[in-house]
């Protein structure tokens, strides 16, 4: 099965604290700890226990400036067979059609059976792969956490909906899938495996390779626009208990009991 | 202004609460917006949905299809494109359905995509201007979106208050010629499998101390259950924990997993995204303890602790040990 992943570089919110500019043109990106997003790199890891099992290729393809290259890189190093880096001045501004548009022309350029994204990203948007698969004309399906390969025709996948229930789908292939979090146990990447694929070539593509019209993509053909960033202004918010640790416990327990929270 | 349509999503012949939320979220857009309910389903489910989104919207398109006896995106997508008007814009809730319908249709229809909305802050020519939020909650950004060729918005479930009145009579209309058969489906709806119950029903626990993130290793959960068992409490989780195998999905709090209706709840390094949080109800009383202050949590909270919870929860067992001598 040949299996494209969609994957994103973010910064990594887990380990860093977003902070908004003074201005609100962007958050402060200067100390931000960037990674894969954590939804795609579900995604790869579903995409190479599918290949090891049912045999094929997965190529992990990511749109974005030249720090992108590192996230492609480390993807591969968990074992995707390839890396195609998509980047051109064209693409900066897309929103989220343009960037399906972006994948969309990629997509013609192979012979995909199987596309995976994450169910979302950084921007909570989760639009992309639905997008895309509208694009292609193919079946599409969010907040996969299940997937069994049937034949070389279809596969069954679970979509994770309300209450923690699972609904079953059988889809035909080629199709397009949007991955959740916990479908799999990511693999760790350690030093050694960064290394193996530090010096492998990655193809880097532009919109004039991909037969793009770039006012199709980028800030120009974007029906969506980001104005700025802003804090909310916030409610009241929690009663922040404060004082040494002793004097919050005293008070956190005398609050607990008044409540029933400690029987 | 464009034509607002509103999707409605409903279960055993009931509306969703969203059904209630969106023509509210429709009002911020144009006050004067006669907003207009679509309804998909099959058989008599559907004409009861319809019944009750009349008393909401002052109209309801039904689409009756056996094929939608059970609502497959993939199904939908297509009747929608053939009744709904060039140009309008469509609301749908942001959750697993409209997120399987919502990005594509909006391909479909030629017409802009605006995901996860958490406001609107009016129309100005062809610019409708609105809230969402990025990072996990932590930063909010306006957007401003070209309705010109029409719109798909997807809306955050809860984000914007229920219609209370429901003081409507629409009038229903059959649009399910309209709508179509479409084209022979290339996904096809199997079953639902139903969440396990597990060792522990927290949707009927009092008090839960729930774990997140910040709990950071599968070891440190000892200190968690200790201090639950001490205070009579079960112990929940977020997202991130059931995701890393760490504890059975049956534990989990939010849309994705269990809704609760505890007397208190105790969130221990859970950052507090709108999924978590939408699986809390009744009104808790709320005490957070998160190392980062601003963690979305705080504002959903009635009382925080800024504190490591891997150094605060065995002080706070310890007091209770004392306490209770």
């Amino acid at each position: 099965m040949e299996i494209l992943v969609c994957v994103k570089r973010v910064p990594d919110s887990s380990e860093n604290e977003i902070e908004v500019k003074g201005d609100g043109t962007d958050i402060e990106r200067d100390d931000l700890v960037y990674s894969v997003n954590e939804w795609d790199n579900y995604a790869v890891e579903e995409a190479i226990q599918i290949r090891d099992k049912v045999g094929g290729t997965v190529t992990v393809v990511s749109v974005g400036d030249e720090e992108t290259e590192e996230v492609i890189r480390r993807e591969m190093a968990m074992g995707a067979d390839n890396g195609i880096h998509l980047m051109d001045d064209a693409f900066e501004g897309s929103d989220g059609k343009g960037l399906a548009t972006t994948l969309k022309a990629l997509v013609d350029q192979g012979n995909y059976d199987l596309i995976l994204t994450g169910a979302q990203a950084d921007d909570g948007a989760g639009q992309v792969g639905g997008m895309l698969a509208a694009m292609l004309d193919y079946p599409f399906a969010s907040l996969v956490n299940l997937i069994e390969v049937v034949d070389d025709n279809k596969i069954k996948v679970g979509r994770e909906i309300a209450g923690g229930n699972q609904e079953m789908n059988e889809i035909d292939l080629p199709c397009v899938l949007s991955i959740q979090t916990g479908i799999n146990e990511p693999r760790y990447v350690g030093i050694r495996g960064i290394r193996k694929v530090a010096s492998v070539e990655i193809p880097v593509k532009g919109a004039s390779d991909l037969g793009i019209d770039a006012g199709a993509v980028g800030a120009a053909g974007a029906r969506v626009k980001r104005l700025d960033y802003f804090v909310p202004e916030l409610g009241e918010g929690a009663e922040m208990l404060e004082g040494s640790t002793e004097e919050i416990i005293e008070k956190l327990i005398e609050l607990l009991k008044a409540k029933g929270g400690i029987k | 202004m464009a034509e607002i349509f509103a999707y409605i999503l409903h279960k055993d012949g009931k509306a969703d609460d969203t059904a209630y939320e969106l023509i509210n979220a429709a009002a911020k857009i144009d006050p004067a917006a006669k907003v207009t309910a679509v309804v998909a389903g099959s058989g008599s489910e559907l004409d009861s949905a319809c019944s009750e989104a009349a008393k909401i919207y002052p109209a309801v398109w039904k689409i009756d299809n056996e094929a939608l006896a059970y609502v497959n995106a993939e199904a939908v997508r297509p009747m929608l494109v053939n009744i709904i008007p060039k140009g309008a814009v469509l609301l749908l809730p942001h959750e697993h359905f409209g997120m399987d319908l919502a990005p594509g249709l909006s391909i479909k229809l030629d017409a802009a995509y605006l995901p996860d909305v958490v406001d609107f802050k009016g129309v100005e020519g062809d610019a409708l201007k609105a809230v969402r939020e990025e990072f996990s909650g932590m930063a909010s950004t306006h957007v401003s979106v070209d309705l010109s060729g029409g719109a798909v918005v997807t809306v955050r479930p809860g984000a914007f208050a229920p219609d209370e009145d429901a003081a409507a009579s629409g009038e229903v209309v059959d649009k399910s010629a309209d709508a179509g058969a479409g084209p022979p489906l290339k996904r096809r709806y199997l079953e639902t499998v139903v969440a396990e119950v597990g060792e522990v029903d927290i949707t009927k626990s009092d008090v839960l101390l729930s774990i997140g993130r910040g709990i950071e290793d599968e070891e440190n959960l000892e200190i968690a259950f200790d201090l639950a068992k001490i205070m009579g409490a079960d112990v929940s989780c977020s997202r991130p924990i059931v995701d890393a195998k760490w504890l059975e999905k049956s534990r989990q709090v939010g849309t994705s997993g269990q809704t609760v209706k505890p007397k208190v709840y105790i969130a221990c390094g859970i950052s507090g995204s709108f999924q978590h949080l939408g699986g809390i109800k009744g009104s808790p009383f709320i005490v957070a303890i998160n190392k980062n202050p601003k963690a979305p949590i705080f504002q959903a909270a009635d009382v925080g602790v800024a504190a490591d919870i891997l150094e605060f929860l065995p002080e706070l067992q310890e007091a209770i040990e004392e306490l209770k001598g």
